[in-house]
């Protein structure tokens, strides 16, 4: 079972596409689409552990750190380039974002949205930084260091020109309106394109 | 082209056409000792070429011949090990160069007397195209993988970037596209080292040697005393030796090996000259020091790969500073702009360059993933 946000990615990547998954932890989303939509499949990923994961699942996986080794890859190499839960982690956003869209034709970007209600009543209610269910890690040690909303990325997105072609947003494994988002996501998934 | 039989055992070929070589020499009457282990199936597609680092050889399972010692990747290929001989029928081969057994300045050249000096200087590319013309002679067209630690890192690149044909998979340990003036200098001192010694007698010391005299062990041992250095970590050395005295209470004021790493460098350089040719560590470190795989292409790593359809995986130690991991990296953005497979991995290991040759369970874990392609 993939996790809900990367089974919206599986479904909407076209089949027998090259695809570079950024940040692919143990290759989870890698094998589902090599496996289940031929497609040619490479990644990234921080943690050598997991990249020694991916590599004993035959993943072809680099090493590697979104904020500097994106840099090598050629312009407009992958139709889709993705980061899933990943931007939240990184120290420059912005600027792997437009990596992202200057290396794939087209990027999935998914991550947790503190917009969502039970993250504002735990920082209004408890005057603390939330600890929920989906960011259950306290302040000190959390590796998502630039949190962000639905409506924050939507703004992000428009002021940079980038063409949202698609969103999707999770709570849970239930789907939820793209009015209600940045209230009730949990998670939000953007395909986008310049 | 050959008389070999595909046995289990070690094994020479002796080439009928002479070797061509970057230098614009041929090496006439070259010799590859090599040795097999496992089966070659009947498709001939199951085949994984070791090549082995500067002063090792093809014992890659067996005993060593001088030095009884078990071969030096035992724990790496086998039945049932990462380099499964089980599955895979693994060749391994002496470099040209060499003095186990391939052709190399301790032969004896067309005169009946040993090249010495005479043999041409050779490069990475040219232990390749031996290689080459034993996968030829045992009739294989595409090996599954070759694969090589340290210059055996250099040979795998070099096969699969010149004779892109000859393999759909390289695995790159510990290694690098090209050597620095670093590595260079190293191998500079070891060199001199050996130079300076009065019994090389430029390079013509067989004879004294055979008639009980000496060669240049004395520069050949402080050869590889300086290299060793450079094969381990600094806290590897501290963590083993420390500033600990051999067998002794208290200093001596003398120039004896009062310390445990003085006693273990000159035992590690004294027992190398049992074993290892002063000349081929000359012809050896000097291949290693020409060796530029992107000035062979034009000067861009990248155009090295062009015509490669192989997959490919790097793997680099965080203690290596020999060949670091910026080596690898190196190696990674050139293949990923050549737009082919390539994993890379920097494991955490405490042993130096290495690490690629002691117990490293997730290089085993690495090397066994990536020729499994996840079955």
């Amino acid at each position: 079972m993939l996790r809900p946000d990367l089974a919206v990615i599986a479904a909407n990547v076209a089949p027998g596409s090259r695809v570079l998954d950024v940040g692919c932890g143990d290759g989870t989303l890698m094998q589902a689409l090599r496996n289940d939509k031929r497609c040619d499949a490479r990644g990234m990923e921080l943690d050598p552990a997991d990249v020694g994961l991916c590599v004993g699942k035959g993943l072809s996986v680099i090493q590697g750190d979104a904020d500097k080794d994106l840099a090598f890859y050629p312009d407009q190499s992958v139709d889709y380039a993705i980061l899933s839960q990943t931007l939240q982690t990184t120290m420059r956003p912005d600027i792997v974002m437009e990596e992202l869209l200057r290396i794939g034709r087209r990027a999935f970007v998914s991550f947790p949205n503190f917009g969502h209600w039970r993250v504002r009543v735990s920082l209004l209610w408890g005057g603390r930084m939330p600890v929920t269910r989906l960011l259950p890690i306290p302040w000190y040690q959390t590796p998502n260091i630039h949190h962000l909303t639905v409506e924050d990325f939507r703004e992000f997105v428009k002021a940079r020109g980038i063409t949202v072609e698609g969103a999707w947003f999770l709570s849970g494994d239930k789907k939820c309106s793209d009015a209600a988002a940045n209230f009730r996501a949990e998670h939000a998934v953007f395909l986008l394109s310049r | 082209m050959s008389t070999a039989q595909i046995t289990d055992s070690s094994q020479v070929l002796d080439l009928t056409q002479p070797l061509p070589l970057d230098g614009g020499q041929s090496l006439p009457n070259a010799r590859i000792a090599y040795e097999t282990h496992g089966t070659l199936n009947a498709a001939k597609d199951n085949a994984i070429l070791i090549c082995h680092a500067l002063t090792g050889d093809h014992h890659v399972v067996s005993n060593h011949p001088k030095t009884g010692k078990p071969g030096w990747w035992l724990r790496m290929v086998g039945p049932g090990k990462p380099i499964d001989t089980d599955r895979f029928f693994v060749i391994c081969a002496n470099v040209i160069g060499s003095c186990m057994g391939s052709t190399g300045p301790a032969s004896l050249a067309g005169d009946g007397k040993p090249w010495g000096m005479r043999f041409p200087v050779i490069t990475i590319r040219d232990m390749v195209r031996g290689h080459v013309a034993l996968l030829d002679a045992l009739g294989i067209e595409s090996l599954y993988a070759v694969v090589g630690g340290s210059m055996g890192g250099m040979q795998a690149l070099s096969l699969a970037s010149n004779f892109p044909d000859r393999t759909r998979a390289a695995l790159v340990i510990a290694s690098t596209a090209r050597h620095s003036a670093q590595n260079i200098a190293f191998h500079e001192v070891g060199r001199q080292s050996i130079m300076a010694d009065p019994a090389w007698r430029d390079g013509d010391y067989y004879e004294a040697k055979e008639n009980g005299g000496k060669g240049p062990e004395k520069g050949l041992s402080v050869a590889r005393m300086a290299a060793h250095i450079t094969y381990l970590s600094e806290a590897g050395l501290t963590e083993k030796f420390g500033r600990r005295l051999q067998n002794r209470e208290e200093k001596t004021f003398g120039f004896d090996a009062d310390f445990q790493i003085e006693s273990y460098l000159r035992y590690q350089g004294l027992a190398f000259t049992d074993r290892f040719d002063a000349n081929s560590y000359l012809y050896i470190t000097r291949a290693m020091d020409y060796f530029d795989l992107a000035e062979e292409h034009g000067g861009l790593l990248a155009n090295a790969f062009a015509k490669s359809k192989a997959r490919y995986c790097l793997v680099s130690f965080d203690t290596d500073w020999l060949y670091p991991t910026a080596d690898s990296r190196n190696v990674v953005h050139a293949l990923n702009a050549a737009g082919l497979p390539v994993s890379f991995v920097e494991l955490s290991a405490p042993f130096g360059h290495d690490s690629f040759l002691l117990d490293v369970p997730a290089l085993d874990r690495v090397v066994e993933g990536f020729l499994g392609e996840g079955r």
